[in-house]
């Protein structure tokens, strides 16, 4: 990993932007990587349409990917569509972009860290504006989702 | 009198059996420091499994023609060599598996389904690997018994003093632990944890795949009612591992996995089940695997446990030390006495899976997460941790890399 990648990722996992429960949230939802324990909470905030992200926050804890990858996460979201970021595709969660575009691309194993904050990102929209579940939590109950 | 003093094991000569050593990772020498997850496999193994696929192989137990029955004989020198490398009582006691999980999974299902149910306890500890505590809890739940945890030190030790407390009201049935810790380390005090099983009438159940790779296990001196542990940690290949169970025991439990093999005679109303050791093995076993684990066998003996586990001591003492220099590292675990090969640790404000990430860009392997031991983790207070552990090809130099590499995370993220 090339010096500039390297140094924005610590950038935002040393000075995560919109850390911190969100107030006046109108959803959340929790994860976790169980391969090495990483959490994060996504807080939303919907616009009355039900629909439009107004804003958005996190906390957790995890590695430097984990813990990055969901504070860039919150720089491309806001303003956007509840279905638009559902749809979003593994590959265009940003950091994974970064790391594909520095010919250095995350290894499966760190990808899953990469990927903690979107997927839990999909979760809260699921349950705050009834977007499809992401395929990771198929077959999970109610419990597990909660 | 005679004194005999351990013969001290050449790690360097025995390295070179291990062709995984002969490449270099990102530029360096792989210094291989997680064997605690599954060990690398010496030449010796490697050839013995090709040999037998491409000299002996056909299926066991059913062939009438001359390679199916050299395929038998191979199986049964096989099981004879893993009876005799825990001093089982008799082959037939030995049942092979996947792994040790598997043979966790056995004797929770066939021995707790129909010996569980309210009013009985089922005890675990809170060090204990998910391999030896998740189905214990599931098959509590199912049969309506109560599951509860030895409850460990700030050092990670089985603390029996608080035993009694922490178990709490009912029939004590199992208790399920492990000889070695594979989070910490931990050498726990298994006499004393079998007398306390025993002593409440309830069978001890035994995860040794921590420690039969690395020191002499005597199964019958350890006189637990089952023992379970796995080949891929021992040299062999993946997809073998053993379950020894007393056979008063086995003969009375229900079967686990049903099909061919396993039966002695099948109508429409009824099937019933082969002698043991069959009678838990349904299905094609892995005999290739097997024979392979006899061979890793024979390696581990040639190189001598005692040397191996002498071996191990020196280098667990010498990573304490070069892990003690660093001030930015907090180690967890009990003390050099009481530990097997195995350090864990964390680097302050540094997820374990950086360290690794950045380790690994000097050629270290080492373990990053919780380990399978998310209890454990919670009890202690730590997300996750990093983890060395050590075998019988591991060198000094390869502690001096990690400690190099350390001090370079350090220096990444400070």
């Amino acid at each position: 990993m090339s010096d500039f990648y390297r140094e924005l990722i610590l950038d935002h996992y040393k000075s995560p932007r919109s850390h911190g429960e969100l107030e006046g949230a109108t959803t959340h939802a929790e994860g976790q990587n169980p391969l090495c324990g990483d959490e994060v909470t996504v807080y939303l905030r919907l616009a009355e349409d039900g629909e439009t992200i107004e804003d958005v926050s996190f906390t957790g804890t995890g590695c430097a990917i984990s813990q990055a990858s969901t504070s860039m996460l919150t720089e491309v979201i806001k303003g956007r569509k509840a279905a638009e970021i559902a749809a979003l595709a593994s590959d265009e969660a940003p950091l994974v972009e970064l790391m594909d575009e520095s010919g250095t691309p995350l290894t499966p194993v760190r990808l899953k860290c990469a990927l903690l904050g979107l997927q839990v990102l999909k979760l809260a929209l699921h349950k705050g504006a009834g977007t499809p579940l992401p395929e990771e939590w198929a077959g999970s109950d109610e419990i597990d989702l909660a | 009198m005679a004194v005999t003093a351990t013969p001290k094991l050449d790690a360097r000569k025995l390295r070179a059996d291990f062709p995984i050593f002969e490449q270099e990772i990102n530029g360096h020498p792989l210094a291989y420091l997680d064997s605690a997850v599954t060990s690398h496999k010496p030449r010796q193994v490697l050839d013995a499994m090709t040999r037998f696929y491409e000299t002996s192989y056909g299926n066991v137990h059913r062939g009438v023609y001359t390679t199916a029955e050299r395929a038998d004989a191979a199986f049964v020198e096989a099981r004879e060599k893993v009876r005799a490398f825990v001093n089982a009582g008799a082959a037939r006691e030995v049942i092979f598996t996947r792994n040790a999980t598997e043979s966790l999974n056995l004797v929770a299902y066939a021995w707790g389904l129909d010996n569980l149910g309210p009013g009985d306890v089922v005890v675990s500890t809170e060090l204990e690997h998910h391999s030896n505590f998740v189905p214990w809890q599931y098959i509590a739940q199912r049969t309506g018994a109560r599951f509860a945890l030895l409850p460990v030190t700030d050092d990670g030790e089985i603390d029996l003093d608080r035993a009694d407390e922490a178990v709490g009201p009912g029939t004590v049935k199992v208790l399920a632990f492990g000889l070695i810790s594979n989070s910490l380390g931990t050498v726990n005090p298994a006499e004393r944890l079998v007398a306390w099983a025993h002593e409440r009438g309830a069978i001890a159940v035994c995860d040794a795949a921590q420690a039969v790779p690395h020191r002499r296990i005597d199964v019958q001196a350890l006189d637990a009612d089952f023992v379970a542990f796995s080949g891929h940690k021992m040299l062999a290949p993946t997809g073998i591992g053993a379950l020894w169970g007393k056979a008063a025991l086995l003969e009375r439990m229900s079967p686990f996995i049903l099909g061919g093999s396993m039966i002695r005679k099948v109508t429409e109303e009824r099937t019933s089940w082969n002698e043991l050791p069959y009678k838990f093995e349904g299905g094609t076993p892995a005999f290739a695997e097997a024979v392979a684990l006899g061979a890793a066998i024979d390696y581990l003996e040639a190189a001598g446990l005692e040397a191996i586990e002498a071996h191990e001591h020196e280098l667990t003492a010498y990573a304490l030390e070069r892990l003690a220099e660093l001030p930015f590292v907090t180690v967890y675990g009990p003390g050099l006495d009481r530990r097997a090969g195995i350090v864990a640790f964390n680097v302050e404000g540094v997820h374990p899976h950086d360290v690794a990430q950045i380790l690994d860009g000097e050629g270290v392997a080492i373990r990053a997460g919780h380990h399978c031991t998310q209890p454990l983790l919670r009890r202690l207070g730590v997300a996750a941790t990093n983890r060395a552990s050590f075998y019988l090809y591991t060198l000094p130099e390869e502690i001096d890399r990690l400690a190099a590499g350390l001090v370079k995370v350090q220096e990444i993220f400070g």
